[in-house]
């Protein structure tokens, strides 16, 4: 298409400044290639995006089945977005029977537009037909616009397989009915399938155009979302946050990954497994996750700091060796993309149920650094910023992430990285043999580290308790001193970092803390509060441990201070639950015992990020009772 | 000299190690403990060998065995519980250039680190592995270990080891890409130090089992052997280690092994009957990890950024 239809064809659409749009399907109809591509040709348009994936548990649930609904979720606008927002406005599903369980979920409204294939009305299985029939009549009372369409059908015409090719042909349909200009999207399908045959690329772009016919001679809606503002002149990348996390690998300069496959961290493996060599680096797979931390951690005591990723069983199973870098001193970056558990729990699915684990999951007293990615753009940077921590600080550093993180996909600015990124070579200079190997600087804990090569630099690590001489001792006082001078470093740490800024006003009736993935829907949520005459604001916290500084002070200013998360805590409503019993949320756990303010907290465990929408009503529930 | 700066030539004068320069703290060992002599072997090897101490690391798991490496004056890495080899092969892995080499023990290697031991072996990165049997668990007092022979008692099993014991030597050979396997006993101090020597020049894992003496656990286990040294069979060959006369009056039964050959390897290590001793398989040309997890360790900083680079614009929008 010229550019000049573009023009004519945005010029009837309807402007708008954000929508919401779900592609549904069983697994394996590409459902989120279509999307992910959907959403980065609105990224390059200019437009903010998030996107978050629909995933069934299993490889191959059976078709036309609630449970196994895969597919995609973009949510895109004229200014940057930052979760996946509520209710969807627009859905394209290839089944009726995947929508029950969005629906279950809350994913839509009345009004939502459904873009449905009308196949399974002539299905030869009765039965199926009838389902479908009976679906349709459902949707509609709720008060979903349907439209029936022939899309299998449609893609016959260009493909003798339709079942792998119908998702390219529904992004014809989305970049119409966006007003999206085709080229780019051409480009990207030639992206995607660089690896496979001309062939390959000319079909799909021959369903890419189909699409768009079809959408604009069978629907009479368009759109039109303008671009941002400002972004002229800057550079962004779209990447998900396990691609960042990657990319962040790489960008810090270590050389190793090590790891075991695990949901859903693998995916950040994956990626580097294609790219890694481009920048001298390797990708180890240990035979399991405790290998996994015991290869990266043999790396890094050589010198050479590596990162080991994995998700909640995995961090479990890492534990004692994440003691031994601990009591060794030895730096580590260990990736936490978490899942709902306990146990296996959620594999798929987005929690924030690791925190207190990360913190204190080892026996004994092991302090380390814990901090978590906020945003997508925060898995690629807080990467490189915690290998500089693991070395500057000699620890082990934990970086949280989350499914929701992973899997979305967000356009952000394109790092420029600089040779002050990139580990530093190897120091193989001599070590003077008067310097213990553990010369702890009183004050701050801190020692330099000898490397093997650096002669008289030789000294045996181990786990026991030891002296400065890294001997073992099991005397009281270099016990209490090494347990002192590990510790001491969490405080030297804290010394340097400034106290979190609030979003909103610095005092009000209510402070809404969070940490991870939430930040989106958090401030979302506190701006329409706001929007409403609340006095309500909101506070991120980046570094768990140690905790940011003045907390305490900031909290102070409001008459009630409570947390957000995506973790369990009793409802005070519940059966039995008093607020003596009660279990709270992680987050205020800990800032409960750190501040002595009675925090309160609201979390559930849905296996879904948390909505603007849904914590907007909790806050609103929660300033009702600061007036009762 | 032939104009050359003479503060430079200071610096090429050559290092020359003593086996002080390899000798860390005293050994705690019990008296007649048979790790004594495997670390004096040890040290002995590497002032032969003229082994740098700083690139020699001793990585070891939990156990009697695994306090070797604070007995040396080396690099150590004193790790937890049956994780000694995949700590190993981590240091190998952007190090290609360190000598690195195992201690470890019946317990650790074949019970608590089963997994690892099977898996490094097929890494076959180049690290000399020196497993430290006794039969018995002794750093914990006297529990059943996966070596020890059935009836054997011991705390967990006071009325005798309930499962007949697991074959190293048979489940080594059996691991696809083993390339280096000896059996030795540590009461003959010249055949130990031809067998770790063997295993230490040999590019890859060289495994070595030492059948090695318990005096306050397990006496009688070693007792037996060392008193009926008709079931031990002393393996040569001209492809093999160089065997001391003194080894041969030690051990009147030998034979001639190829150690190339894999299946009479697992023949030997099946036989119940006998105790081979010396070299049971070599392989030089097994392919090693390292060679594969260490490409790239040359890249400069300028490399890595431009690699870094290529990889952002393809995401760039």
């Amino acid at each position: 298409m010229e550019a000049s239809q573009v023009v004519e064809a945005a010029l009837q659409a309807e402007l708008i400044h954000e929508h919401i749009v779900e592609i549904v399907s069983d697994s394996g109809e590409g459902a989120q290639k279509a999307g992910q591509t959907f959403g980065s040709v609105s990224a390059r348009m200019g437009n903010g995006v998030w996107t978050v994936e629909i995933i069934p548990a299993e490889i191959k649930p059976p078709a036309r089945s609630p449970a196994g609904a895969s597919g995609i979720r973009i949510r895109l606008g004229s200014k940057q977005v930052t979760n996946m927002g509520d209710q969807a406005d627009l859905v394209v599903a290839f089944n009726e029977q995947v929508l029950y369980s969005r629906i279950a979920n809350g994913a839509y409204k009345a009004g939502t537009v459904l873009l449905i294939d009308s196949k399974w009305r002539e299905d030869p299985v009765a039965e199926v037909q009838a389902q479908y029939n009976r679906a349709l009549v459902e949707f509609r009372e709720n008060g979903l616009i349907v439209h029936e369409l022939p899309l299998e059908q449609a893609c016959r015409e260009i493909t003798p397989n339709p079942l792998v090719g119908k998702n390219m042909f529904v992004l014809g349909m989305l970049c119409r009915i966006y007003s999206r200009d085709l080229d780019i999207a051409r480009n990207e399908i030639a992206t995607i399938f660089k690896r496979k045959s001309d062939k390959v690329i000319e079909i799909n772009h021959l369903l890419l155009q189909a699409g768009y016919d079809f959408a604009r001679d069978n629907l009479n809606f368009q759109f039109q979302i303008p671009p941002q503002s400002g972004l002229e002149g800057k550079r962004f990348i779209v990447t998900n946050g396990n691609t960042a996390l990657g990319l962040g690998v790489m960008a810090a300069g270590m050389e190793l990954v090590s790891m075991y496959p695990i949901t859903p961290a693998t995916s950040a493996s994956h990626y580097l497994a294609d790219v890694f060599h481009e920048v001298g680096g390797f990708v180890h797979q240990a035979e399991d996750e405790i290998a996994a931390i015991a290869f990266a951690i043999g790396s890094s005591f050589a010198g050479k700091t590596a990162c080991t990723i994995t998700s909640g069983p995995g961090l479990a199973l890492k534990t004692e060796l994440l003691a031994l870098a601990v009591m060794g001193e030895i730096p580590l970056v260990l990736a936490v993309v978490q899942r709902g558990g306990p146990s296996t729990g959620l594999p798929t699915k987005v929690e924030q149920g690791d925190l207190l684990a990360s913190i204190f999951g080892e026996p004994g007293d092991a302090p380390k650094v814990v901090v978590a990615a906020a945003t997508i753009e925060e898995c690629l940077h807080f990467v490189v910023m915690s290998r500089r921590l693991a070395e500057t600080f000699r620890t082990p550093v934990l970086l949280l992430t989350d499914a929701n993180l992973a899997t979305g996909q967000q356009p952000y600015p394109r790092p420029e990285p600089s040779h002050e990124w990139l580990a530093p070579h190897i120091d193989q200079t001599d070590w003077d043999p008067n310097v213990p190997p553990y010369d702890w600087d009183p004050e701050t804990g801190l020692s330099p580290r000898p490397i093997p090569g650096m002669v008289g630099g030789h000294y045996v690590l181990t786990g026991l308790a030891h002296t400065n001489e890294s001997k073992v001792a099991y005397d009281s006082k270099s016990n209490q001193l090494g347990c002192d001078m590990r510790s001491r470093k969490m405080a030297a740490l804290a010394g340097t970092l400034k106290p979190p800024k609030v979003y909103g006003d610095p005092e009000g009736d209510l402070l809404v803390v969070g940490w991870g993935s939430t930040l989106g829907a958090i401030e979302e949520a506190v701006d329409r509060a706001r929007a409403q005459g609340h006095k309500v604001s909101s506070l991120h916290l980046r570094f768990l441990s140690p905790l940011e500084p003045g907390l305490k002070e900031i909290f102070s200013h409001f008459r009630r201070v409570m947390t957000v998360e995506i973790n369990y805590s009793d409802d005070l409503t519940a059966p039995l639950i008093t607020p003596e019993n009660r279990r709270f949320s992680q987050l205020a756990w800990l800032l409960r015992a750190q501040t002595l303010v009675d925090v309160d907290c609201w979390s559930v465990v849905l296996g879904a990020p948390l909505q603007p929408g849904m914590i907007h009503q909790v806050l609103l529930r929660r300033l009702e009772s600061l007036e009762g | 000299m032939f104009g050359m700066n003479a503060d430079w030539s200071l610096e090429v004068f050559e290092r020359y190690f003593t086996i002080g320069d390899y000798a860390g703290g005293e050994a705690r060992w019990c008296p007649g403990c048979g790790d004594h002599g495997v670390l004096t072997a040890v040290h002995k090897l590497l002032r032969d060998e003229q082994v740098p101490p700083e690139t020699t690391v001793c990585v070891s798991g939990i156990g009697c065995s695994s306090r070797l490496p604070h007995y040396m004056g080396t690099f150590g890495l004193h790790g937890l519980h049956g994780r000694a080899l995949p700590l190993a092969c981590g240091i190998k892995s952007r190090r290609p250039e360190l000598d690195v080499w195992v201690s470890t023990g019946d317990g650790d290697c074949f019970s608590i680190g089963t997994a690892h031991w099977i898996h490094a072996i097929r890494y076959n990165m180049d690290m000399t592995l020196l497993v430290f049997d006794n039969g018995v668990y002794g750093l914990t007092k006297k529990q059943t270990s996966p070596t020890s022979p059935l009836g054997f008692k011991t705390n967990t099993h006071p009325g005798g080891a309930i499962l007949p014991p697991l074959n190293p030597l048979t489940v080594t050979l059996g691991i696809t890409n083993v390339s280096f396997v000896a059996q030795v006993v540590d009461w003959s101090p010249p055949l130990l130090y031809e067998v770790i020597k063997a295993a230490h020049r040999h590019k890859g894992t060289g495994f070595v089992r030492i059948i090695q003496r318990c005096p306050v656990y397990a006496e009688a286990l070693s007792k037996s052997l060392q008193n009926d040294p008709d079931r031990i069979l002393l393996l040569q060959h001209e492809k093999g280690i160089p065997i001391d006369p003194s080894v041969k009056r030690q051990f009147a039964n030998f034979i001639d092994h190829d150690p190339s050959d894999l299946s009479a390897a697992r023949e030997l290590a099946q036989d119940q009957s006998r105790v081979p001793v010396g070299v049971l398989y070599h392989n030089p040309d097994a392919p090693r990890y390292e060679m594969l997890s260490s490409k790239g360790v040359e890249f400069t900083a300028k490399k890595r950024l431009a690699g870094l680079n290529a990889a952002l614009d393809r995401f760039t929008i």
